[in-house]
C-alpha cells in the first residue's frame, strides 16, 4: 500500500501573525483576503477570496488542510467490520457512514434486508436528519442571521407578539409564547453581557449592518437557540432507542439490524413516537417560523440575481450565494422492499442542471469520477471512478510570503479535498438539492412541502437558489421528515403486530465474499454520500468514499471549474471586509463537515487566524 | 496488534475487576464526608468564574427543576460509588462545578465526544453547557476563534495556572514529527500544543478512546503513528475516560469528583476511574443469565435474538471489557449496545479496533492481524473457553440485572 510510505510535508509552515487584522493583499484595487478558520463547522476549512473595489467577491478558493488515511485503515479488513470504523469518520452525522458502508457490502453480496430492518434504518437515519438539521440551524448557522447582543434591546412583550406572528405564517402555534419566558432569556443574556465576557456568544460580528432582524426577532432567535440544546438531546435519544446509543449507534449489520427486542416492545415504539411528536412541535413551532422570519428579513439578498455567480456568466439566476446551480441527489429512504437500488425513494434521485427545474437527468453512477488536479494527491492524469481510485498524498505546501501569511498556491494543488465530477461537471448536494430534484421530478410530497413554503413566505421559487434558499431547503426537509416518520413508526408497529419479526437476511459469507464489489450510494443529512468497496477472498482490497462535503467544498478541477462553495461566494457584496459575515453565512448554509471530506479526524487548525471569525461551535 | 492467543484471551476473560471497595466502614465514610464538606465550604467562598452565572440560584428557584435535580444528584452519587448519604454533598458540588475551570482541546478526533457532552443528562442541558461546567476553552463551543481563541486559551492557562482540568479529545499523531496535525497560527503540532497546554494543568482528562489509547487513527496500520495522551505526556496526573465516544455521565462524574474531593478518583492500571471502569460489562449484563445457561444468539435475528439470549457467539466482547455501560447505559439510560442486540465491541479497551470490534467471537475473527496471529475457529477453543469461564463466573450470575432491565422498561 503506497499510502503507508507517502510522506506529507508540513502543511502549515506559517509565521505567527503579529496583529489581529486581515491579510489583505492589494492588487490593482482588488483585495485578497483569507478567512481561516471558518468556525461553527465540523473540521477545518480555509476560504480565500478576492474582493474588488466595491467589496464584491470576484474570486474564491476553498481548501482543507489536513489528511488522515481512513481508506488505508480499511484495507485488508473483513468487510462486515468496516461500517463501525467508517462511522468514526464523523461524530456529527453519526450513523450515516456506518449505514452506507454496510449498504456497500450488501450491494456487493446481493443481499436485500427485511422490511423491519428497512424501516428501522429509516427511523435511525430520519432521527439523525431531524437532529442534525436542528443543531445546524440553531447552533452552527443561526448566529449568521441573529445578532445576539441586539436582543438585549428587545421588548419582551412585543417579542411574544412577534413569535405568534411568525408561527402563524408557518400555520402553527409558537413553541415559546409567554412574555415572561422571553424576559427570562433576556435577563440571562444581559447578565452575561454585563459581566464582560459573553461565554459562547463572545466576539461575534454584532452590530454589522448586514444583520437585518429587529431586536425582538433576535431575542426569539436566542430563546430558540437555548431551547434547541434541550430538544436535540431528545432527538438523539430517538436514535439510541433502535441504535443503542448516540453518538455512534451500533445496531446495523450486513443483512439487517439487531434490535429485534426493541421493535417487539410496544413501550419502545411508544417512547420513540412520543419523542418524535415533541421534536415535531419544536420544528413546527420554532424552527420553521424562524426560517420564515429570516427568509423574509433577508429576502433582498436572497433574490438579488445580480449578486450571483450566474450573473458573471451572463444572466443571473436566484440570489446571493446561489453558485453553480447544478443539483444532484442519489436518492434515499427506501419506501418498499424491492431492493436497495430498485425501491421507491422518499427523496428521489436525479440531477437538475443550471437551476432549470423543467428537466431532470437520471444519475448514472458510472459517470462519477474524482479529479486531483488541484488536490494534494497523486493522480493518473485523468479523473478516476471510485472503484479504481487511489488516495496517495502529494503535499505541495502553501505559498509563504513576506507579509507573514501563507497563501494557497491556487495555480496548482491547494486542498486535501478531491474534486468530484459527474459527467465532467461540478455538482452541489444537500437538502436543497434533494428538494429541487424532488420538485423538478414532480414528486407529490416534496412538491407539496416546497409549494407550501413558497406560498406561506410569499417568495418566488428562484429564492431557493441562494444562501437563504439552502437554509430553507433544510427546514422544509426537516418538517417533511418529522411528518413522514410518524407514518413509519406506525408501519413498523403494524408489521410487527402482524407477526413479522424478521430483522436479518441470511447469506453465506464465504460464498459471496470471494470476488465482488459494491456501492452504498444514498443521502446523508449533508447530501449525496457514496462508499465504494472492492472485496476479494473475504477482505477489502479497495475502499473509497465520496462524501457530501467533497462535492460541495472541493477545489477546482483540471478544467478550472469552480467547486460549489467557491462559486456560491462569487458576486456576494461584503459590507465590511474586516468582518466576513456574508462569507461565513454562505459557507455555513452548506453545513460543512470537512473532517468527513478529507477523511480526517477533526483538525480545526488555526494556522492563519486572520479574521475574527465568530463563535466556534463546530458540533 | 495481534489477535490474542488463547491464553491471553482466557486471562482477560477471567481478569479480576477493579471495583471501588464500597464497604469500607462508617469511619471511612464519615472522614471522607467531613473532608468533602470542608472542601465545598472552601469552594463556596470562591466566586463563580468570571462570566458564569450562579447556577445555584436558578436551581433553588424552581420547584420542579429542583426535584429533577435531586433525582439526578442521587443517581450520580450512586454512580460515583458513594453512600446515599453523600447525595446532598454531590448536589452542592454540582452547583459549584463552575468553580473548577475546564480547558478542552481537540486533536485527531471526530467530535464525537463533544457531541456526547451535549447529550449529558442532568437538570438542564443548556445550563450544563453554559453555566455549570466552566468551559474556559472548547473549540466547538467557544465564541472566539482564530487569534482570539488562542488568546482566550492563553488567558485561561495563565490565569488558572496549575488549577484547570485539561480535557483532551482525539489522538496525538506522532508520525512525520507530528506534522500530520497542526494547530494555531504558528503551525504548532498537536503534540507540541498538547505538551504546552498540559504543562500548567492540575490534571489531564483524556476523553474518548482516541485520546486514551489512540483509537481509530491508531488502528492498524496506524498511518499517522497516533498515540494516546498517556503515552505522550509525562509527569502529570492523567485520568482516562475511554469508550467511543465516552459516556457523558463519566465526564461529568470526573469533574464532580474533583470538585467534591479536590483529588482525582481512584484509577485502575489503565488510568481509568474505578467508579466507572471497575465493572466488567459481562458481570452486570442483563443477558448474563442466558450466558450462564448456555443460551446464545447464533445468528442475527434468530430465535435466540428474539428471546434476548447472550450475544457472545455473535461477537459480544463484554467479558473482556470494563465499563459501566451495562449499568448506566446511554442517552439518559435509554439503551446500550447489548440492549439493542448487537453486543459490546470493547470500545473502552486499548486497541479494540484490532482486537475486539468484529461480529465474531474471539479467535474466530477473520480480522486483520498485521503482525500475524491466530485465525482459529470458535469451536477450536472459543467454546471450550466459554464452558470454563461460564462455570468460573457463574457464581455471581446477575439475575438482578435482568430484573433491572425490565423495571427500566416500565419507566420508559
Ligand atoms: S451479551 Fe455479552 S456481556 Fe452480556 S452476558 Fe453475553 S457475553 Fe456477557
Ligand atoms: S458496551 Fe462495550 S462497545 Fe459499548 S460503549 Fe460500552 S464498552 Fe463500548
Amino acid at each position: 500500500m503506497a499510502e503507508n510510505n507517502a510522506t506529507v510535508e508540513n502543511n502549515t509552515t506559517v509565521e505567527e501573525t503579529k496583529e489581529e487584522v486581515a491579510p489583505v493583499e492589494k492588487k490593482g484595487g482588488k483585495k485578497h483576503i483569507i478567512v481561516d478558520p471558518i468556525t461553527r463547522i465540523e473540521g477545518h476549512l480555509r476560504i480565500e477570496a478576492v474582493i474588488d473595489e466595491n467589496n464584491t467577491i470576484v474570486d474564491a478558493f476553498s481548501s482543507s488542510t489536513m489528511f488522515r488515511g481512513m481508506e488505508t485503515i480499511m484495507k485488508g479488513r473483513d468487510p462486515r467490520d468496516c461500517g463501525l470504523m467508517a462511522m468514526r469518520i464523523c461524530g456529527v452525522c453519526t450513523g450515516t457512514h456506518y449505514q452506507r458502508s454496510i449498504e456497500a457490502v450488501e450491494d456487493a453480496f446481493n443481499v436485500t434486508i427485511p422490511k423491519n430492518a428497512r424501516i428501522v434504518r429509516n427511523l435511525i437515519q430520519g432521527a439523525l436528519y431531524m437532529h442534525d438539521h436542528l443543531v445546524h440551524f440553531y447552533h452552527l448557522h443561526a448566529l449568521d442571521f441573529v445578532d445576539v447582543i441586539d436582543a438585549t434591546k428587545a421588548d419582551p412583550k412585543k417579542t411574544a407578539e412577534e413569535a405568534v406572528k411568525w408561527a402563524g405564517v408557518s400555520g402553527h402555534k409558537p413553541y415559546i409564547s409567554a412574555e415572561a419566558d422571553f424576559k427570562a432569556v433576556q435577563d440571562r443574556l444581559v447578565k452575561f453581557a454585563n459581566e464582560g465576557r459573553l461565554g459562547i456568544f463572545g466576539n461575534g460580528y454584532w452590530g454589522n449592518k448586514n444583520y437585518h432582524l429587529t431586536p425582538e426577532q433576535n431575542l426569539i432567535g436566542v430563546a430558540h437557540y437555548l431551547k434547541a440544546l434541550d430538544i436535540q438531546r431528545d432527538l438523539a435519544k430517538m436514535q439510541a432507542i433502535f441504535g443503542g446509543k448516540n453518538p455512534h449507534p451500533q445496531s446495523i449489520v450486513v443483512g439487517g439490524v439487531t434490535c429485534v427486542q426493541d421493535i417487539k416492545n410496544p413501550a419502545r415504539i411508544a417512547l420513540f413516537k412520543q419523542l418524535l411528536k415533541d421534536g415535531r412541535e419544536f420544528i413546527k413551532g420554532a424552527y420553521l417560523p424562524d426560517v420564515y422570519m429570516a427568509g423574509t428579513m433577508y429576502a433582498k439578498e436572497a433574490t438579488d440575481s445580480d449578486a450571483t455567480y450566474t450573473a458573471t456568466k451572463g444572466k443571473g439566476v436566484g440570489g446571493t450565494g446561489g453558485g453553480i446551480l447544478n443539483y444532484m441527489s442519489y436518492g434515499d429512504f427506501k419506501l418498499d422492499d424491492t431492493g436497495f437500488y430498485n425501491a421507491e425513494d422518499l427523496f428521489p434521485s436525479g440531477i437538475v442542471m443550471g437551476g432549470d427545474v423543467s428537466k431532470v437527468l437520471e444519475v448514472d453512477s458510472q459517470k462519477i469520477t474524482e479529479d486531483v488536479a488541484h488536490a494534494w494527491y497523486e493522480g493518473t492524469g485523468k479523473p478516476e471512478h471510485p472503484y479504481v481510485g487511489t488516495t496517495i498524498p502529494k503535499y505541495t505546501g502553501l505559498d509563504k510570503r513576506d507579509d507573514g501569511y501563507a497563501y494557497l498556491k491556487t495555480e496548482e494543488k491547494y486542498s486535501w479535498i478531491k474534486a468530484p465530477l459527474y459527467n465532467g461537471e461540478k455538482m452541489e448536494v444537500g437538502p436543497l438539492a434533494r428538494m429541487v430534484v424532488g420538485y423538478a421530478k414532480g414528486d407529490k410530497r416534496i412538491t407539496k412541502y416546497v409549494a407550501n413554503f413558497l406560498k406561506r413566505s410569499g417568495l418566488p421559487i428562484t429564492v431557493l437558489f441562494s444562501t437563504v434558499g439552502r437554509t430553507a431547503g433544510r427546514a422544509i426537509e426537516t418538517e417533511l421528515m418529522s411528518d413522514v416518520m410518524m407514518d413509519w413508526v406506525d408501519e413498523l408497529a403494524k408489521n410487527v403486530a402482524n407477526g413479522d419479526d424478521s430483522t436479518w437476511t441470511e447469506f453465506d459469507f464465504d460464498e459471496v465474499s470471494v470476488d465482488c464489489k459494491g456501492a452504498g450510494m444514498a443521502e446523508a443529512p449533508r447530501g449525496a454520500l457514496g462508499h465504494w468497496m472492492v472485496i476479494k477472498d473475504g477482505k477489502v482490497t479497495n475502499y473509497q468514499a465520496i462524501v457530501p462535503s467533497t462535492w460541495n467544498a472541493g477545489p477546482r478541477d483540471e478544467k478550472g471549474q469552480l467547486g460549489a462553495y467557491e462559486a456560491a461566494l462569487i458576486g456576494t457584496k461584503v459590507a465590511d471586509p474586516e468582518q466576513p459575515l456574508e462569507i461565513i453565512r454562505t459557507i455555513h448554509s452548506f453545513d460543512p463537515c470537512i473532517a468527513c471530506a478529507v477523511h480526517v479526524m477533526d483538525t480545526k487548525g488555526k494556522e492563519l487566524a486572520v479574521y475574527k471569525v465568530d463563535p466556534t461551535c463546530a458540533f | 496488534m495481534a489477535v490474542d492467543k488463547q491464553e491471553s484471551v482466557k486471562s482477560l476473560f477471567t481478569a479480576q475487576s477493579a471495583k471501588v471497595d464500597t464497604n469500607r466502614g462508617d469511619a471511612y465514610y464519615e472522614k471522607l464526608y467531613a473532608q468533602c464538606r470542608a472542601r465545598l465550604d472552601e469552594l463556596k467562598e470562591l466566586a463563580p468564574l468570571n462570566n458564569r452565572m450562579d447556577f445555584k440560584e436558578s436551581i433553588e428557584d424552581e420547584g420542579l427543576d429542583r426535584r429533577d435535580f435531586l433525582k439526578w444528584a442521587s443517581a450520580t452519587t450512586a454512580m460515583l460509588m458513594l453512600p446515599a448519604s453523600f447525595t446532598p454533598l454531590v448536589a452542592d458540588a454540582a452547583v459549584m462545578m463552575n468553580r473548577v475551570p475546564v480547558v478542552w482541546i481537540e486533536l485527531s478526533d471526530c467530535a464525537g465526544n463533544t457531541e456526547a457532552l451535549i447529550r449529558s443528562d442532568g437538570p438542564k442541558i443548556d445550563e450544563i453547557i453554559l453555566d455549570i461546567i466552566s468551559l474556559e476553552f472548547n473549540e466547538t463551543l467557544l465564541a472566539a476563534s482564530g487569534h482570539q481563541a488562542e488568546k482566550q486559551l492563553e488567558d485561561a492557562i495563565e490565569h488558572f495556572k496549575g488549577k484547570y482540568l485539561l480535557f483532551v479529545e482525539g489522538a496525538v499523531p506522532m508520525g512525520m514529527d507530528g506534522q500530520y496535525g497542526t494547530i494555531g497560527a504558528s503551525g504548532e503540532t498537536f503534540h507540541d500544543h498538547l505538551q504546552r497546554i498540559a504543562k500548567d494543568a492540575a490534571a489531564i482528562v483524556a476523553v474518548g478512546s482516541c485520546a486514551t489509547f489512540g483509537g481509530i487513527p491508531a488502528a492498524a496500520p496506524n498511518p499517522t503513528d497516533a498515540k494516546g495522551v498517556m503515552d505522550v505526556v509525562k509527569g502529570k496526573p492523567i485520568i482516562n475516560i475511554p469508550a467511543c465516544p465516552a459516556n457523558p455521565s463519566n465526564m461529568v462524574g470526573v469533574i464532580l469528583h474533583y470538585v467534591l474531593t479536590g483529588s482525582i478518583p481512584e484509577l485502575d492500571s489503565l488510568l481509568r476511574p474505578k467508579f466507572a471502569f471497575g465493572y466488567r460489562i459481562h458481570d452486570n449484563c442483563e443477558r448474563r443469565a442466558h450466558f450462564d445457561a448456555g443460551e446464545y444468539v447464533e445468528e442475527w435475528g434468530d430465535e435466540g435474538a428474539k428471546n434476548n439470549f447472550c450475544l457472545y457467539k455473535v461477537g459480544c466482547k463484554g467479558p473482556m471489557t470494563f465499563n459501566n455501560c451495562s449499568i448506566i447505559r446511554y442517552n439518559e439510560g435509554v439503551n446500550w449496545p447489548v440492549g439493542v442486540g448487537r453486543g459490546c465491541i470493547g470500545c473502552s479497551e486499548p486497541d479494540f479496533w484490532d482486537k475486539y470490534a468484529y461480529e465474531r467471537p474471539m479467535a474466530n475473527a477473520n480480522i486483520k492481524a498485521p503482525t500475524g496471529g491466530v485465525e482459529k475457529t470458535v469451536d477450536e477453543f472459543g467454546l471450550g473457553l466459554l464452558t470454563a469461564a461460564g462455570v468460573g463466573i457463574a457464581i455471581h450470575a446477575a439475575a438482578s440485572a435482568v430484573a433491572g432491565k425490565k423495571e427500566s422498561e416500565k419507566e420508559a
